[in-house]
C-alpha cells in the first residue's frame, strides 16, 4: 500500500539502474570506440549503396537523398536505442542459470526492474556513442551529410517519437527475455525475433523502399513503430497530420506490448524454477 | 515469527539415458519424472532464533529457503512470515528479509562493490542515515574497507562472500536466510563470517536460518537443528539432544608405560601403537571414570584425553539411520 502512496519516489530505485549502468558502461572505453568506428563505416557503406540505386534510376527513389542521409546517420548514432539485437546477456543468464533467485529477493516488480535496466543499458551506450557520429556526419558535404530537422515541429515530434520508439523497442525485447522462462534457451527465440524485426523495422532498408501494398501492411506492425517513425519525421518524410497518426500507433503498440509482457511475467513467475540448485 | 505448515513442492525433471539414440528419442518423446522436492514440511521459528537446516545434497534445503523468501510458489501448504505469505506479498515481504545464496552473486560484476551497495540502497530505499550506519558497521566487522572499492570480478571467493553477506544486510533485515554461506571459504574467512553472524544475531536479534554442509558452522552458530531428507523433515531439535541420541559414546586416548590394555565390557579398542591406545566407550554401558580406573589398574598412565565424537560423525550417523 505504502508503495502506491509514495508516487514518483518509488521510481527512484529504477533510476539508480541508469547510474550503475552508465558507470559500468564507462568501464568499456575501447568497446565504445570500436562501436563508433564500426557504425561510421557501416553508415558510409550504406550511403554508397543507395547512391548506386539513385544513379541507376533516380525517379524510383522514394525519399529525397538528404532525407535518406539523415535517416542513415541518425540510425547509426542511435543504434543502441533501436537495435533489437542489442539484448542483455545478463538477463538471459539470470533466467537460464538461476540468478533470478536474487532478482526476486528485491522489493521491486521484476518487469519494471528489467524494463528500466534495459533502458539504462541502451541509453548509457547511446549517450557515449551517438555524439561523435552526429558531429562528424554534420560536417560531411551534402547530400551525404547530416542536416538539422526540416522545421521546428519536425524537431519536436522527432524527440517525442524517439522516446516512444525507444520504449516500444524495450517492450519488445522484454518479450524476448520473458520467452526464455518458457523455452529455457534464448537462442531460438532470439534469432527469429531479431531477423524478423531487423527487416520489418526498417533497420536494413528504410520502409519507403518496400513495394506498395506490402509496405502499407508492414507499417501497421509494431516493428514500424520503432526507428521508422522518428527517423522519417526528422527528415520530413513523414509530415503534417500523418505525424499524429504514427505517434498514436506507437503509443498503441507500446501499451499492447507492455501489457502482454506484464501478463506473461506474472504467468512465468507462478511456475518459475530456479535453475542450478 | 516464521510458521510453515504442510508445504509441498514438486518439480518435473526430464531424464534420459546417455547416448545419441536416446537423445534422438527424447526429441520426440521426452520423459518426465516428478520429484518431490518438499513433502509436507512444517515447522515454526521464533524471532531471534538461529536455526541450522541440514540434510544431504538434494534434500530440499534450498527449495525451502526459496519458498520462505518468496521466490518459489509451493504446490500446497501455507506459510506465514511476520504475518505475510511470502509468495503472495513478495515485495512487502522481501523488504524485511536478507538472503545470501552462497553459490550465486548479487554484486555487479564489473563495477566496484560500493556501486552495487548504492544500487541496493536505492532499490530498498534505505534512508541515508541508516545506510551510512549500516555500511560503516559492516565494513568494520567484515573488514571490507579496501574491498568495496574493488570490482567484484577481481575479488577472491572469500572476499566476495564477505561482500555478499554485507550486501544482504544493508537494509537491516529482521530475518536472514543463508544458503551455504561458507561454501569454498578458507578457515580464516569461515571464522570471520561465523563471528559476524553471531554478532548480528546478538546485537540486532536477527533471526537466522542457515543451510550448510559444514558442521562447524552448525556447531558454532545454532542451537537448534532441523534435519531434512528426501523432502521430509526427519528431526527438529537441539544439537545437544541430537548428539545424545545419535552418538552416545566417547573417544579415550591413553598414553601409557605398560604393554597392553585389555578392554572391559562397553569399551572397544580402536587402535594401539607405541604405548598409545585409543578406545571407544559406550556410555550406556560404562562411564568414563569407570573406564579410566579400569585402565589405571592395568598400566601406568602418562596422559589421557577424552573426546566426544565429532559433529560430522554425528550427522553421518544421522543420515545413515534415516537412510537418506
Amino acid at each position: 500500500m505504502g508503495q502506491e502512496l509514495n508516487g514518483i519516489f518509488r521510481y527512484q530505485k529504477y533510476i539508480s539502474f541508469f547510474r550503475i549502468r552508465f558507470v559500468a558502461g564507462l568501464q568499456y572505453k575501447a568497446a565504445a570506440l570500436a562501436g563508433i568506428v564500426t557504425q561510421f563505416v557501416w553508415g558510409a557503406l550504406e550511403l554508397l549503396m543507395f547512391r548506386a540505386f539513385y544513379e541507376a534510376y533516380p525517379a524510383a527513389f522514394p525519399m529525397t537523398r538528404e532525407a535518406l542521409s539523415s535517416y542513415i546517420w541518425l540510425q547509426q548514432a542511435l543504434l543502441a536505442l533501436f537495435m533489437t539485437w542489442f539484448l542483455e546477456n545478463d538477463i538471459f543468464n539470470t533466467i537460464t542459470e538461476g540468478g533470478i533467485a536474487y532478482e526476486l529477493c528485491r522489493p521491486a516488480d521484476l518487469y519494471d526492474m528489467w524494463f528500466f535496466r534495459s533502458m539504462a543499458n541502451r541509453l548509457s551506450k547511446a549517450v557515449l556513442r551517438s555524439f561523435p557520429i552526429l558531429i562528424f556526419a554534420s560536417f560531411l558535404p551534402m547530400p551525404y551529410g547530416m542536416r538539422l530537422p526540416v522545421n521546428l515541429t519536425a524537431g519536436f515530434w522527432f524527440f517525442i517519437t524517439v522516446i516512444l520508439g525507444f520504449l516500444v523497442v524495450v517492450a519488445f525485447c522484454m518479450l524476448v527475455y520473458i520467452a526464455t522462462f518458457f523455452t529455457f534457451s534464448p537462442v531460438g527465440v532470439r534469432m527469429v525475433a531479431i531477423s524478423v524485426v531487423e527487416f520489418f523495422s526498417g533497420a536494413v532498408i528504410p520502409l519507403p523502399f518496400l513495394p506498395d501494398g506490402f509496405r502499407q501492411f508492414v507499417e501497421i506492425l509494431p516493428f514500424a513503430s520503432m526507428q521508422n517513425v522518428p527517423l522519417r519525421i526528422y527528415s520530413g518524410d513523414i509530415n503534417g497530420l500523418e505525424i499524429y497518426a504514427r505517434a498514436g500507433l506507437q503509443l498503441f503498440w507500446l501499451i499492447v506490448l507492455v501489457g502482454l509482457g506484464k501478463w506473461l511475467t506474472a504467468v512465468a513467475l507462478k511456475r518459475v524454477v530456479v535453475q542450478g540448485g | 515469527m516464521i510458521e510453515v505448515q504442510h508445504i509441498s513442492k514438486t518439480f518435473q525433471v526430464s531424464r534420459r539415458n546417455a547416448g545419441f539414440s536416446e537423445a534422438f528419442k527424447a526429441l520426440f518423446h521426452r520423459q518426465y519424472e516428478c520429484i518431490k522436492a518438499l513433502d509436507d514440511i512444517s515447522f515454526q521459528i521464533e524471532d531471534g532464533e538461529m536455526v541450522g537446516y541440514i540434510g544431504p545434497n538434494g534434500a530440499g534445503k534450498s527449495s525451502t529457503i526459496k519458498v520462505l523468501s518468496g521466490i518459489l510458489t509451493p504446490d500446497q501448504g501455507t506459510c506465514s512470515i511476520n504475518g505475510r505469505i511470502p509468495w503472495k506479498e513478495r515485495i512487502a515481504h522481501v523488504n524485511e528479509i536478507g538472503v545470501v545464496f552462497g553459490q550465486r552473486s548479487q554484486l555487479w560484476w564489473d563495477v566496484p562493490v560500493i556501486d552495487s551497495f548504492e544500487l541496493l540502497r536505492d532499490i530498498y530505499r534505505i534512508p541515508k542515515n541508516r545506510y551510512n550506519n549500516n555500511l560503516e558497521e559492516l565494513v568494520t566487522l567484515l573488514n571490507l574497507k579496501e574491498l568495496i572499492r574493488t570490482p567484484a570480478r577481481q575479488l577472491s571467493l572469500g572476499q566476495r562472500m564477505r561482500c555478499e553477506i554485507a550486501a544482504s544486510l544493508l537494509h537491516s533485515p529482521k530475518i536472514l536466510f543463508l544458503d551455504e554461506p561458507t561454501i569454498g571459504l578458507d578457515a580464516v574467512s569461515k571464522i570471520a563470517v561465523r563471528d559476524f553472524i553471531l554478532e548480528q544475531n546478538r546485537k540486532h536479534k536477527t533471526t537466522v536460518i542457515l543451510t550448510t554442509h559444514d558442521m562447524q558452522d552448525i556447531e558454532t552458530l545454532t542451537k537448534r537443528i532441523i534435519l531434512i531428507g528426501k523432502g521430509k523433515i526427519l528431526m527438529d531439535g537441539s544439537l545437544e539432544h541430537i548428539r545424545k541420541r545419535f552418538s552416545n559414546n566417547k573417544k579415550l586416548t591413553v598414553e601409557h608405560n605398560g604393554k597392553r590394555i585389555n578392554p572391559c565390557d562397553g569399551m572397544a579398542l580402536c587402535s594401539s601403537s607405541n604405548q598409545i591406545a585409543t578406545f571407544e566407550i559406550d556410555l550406556n554401558k560404562l562411564s568414563v571414570s569407570d573406564a579410566i580406573s579400569h585402565i589405571n589398574k592395568q598400566v601406568e598412565v602418562n596422559d589421557i584425553s577424552v573426546e566426544s565424537s565429532s559433529i560430522d560423525e554425528v550427522v553421518s550417523n544421522l543420515y545413515h539411520q534415516y537412510q537418506i
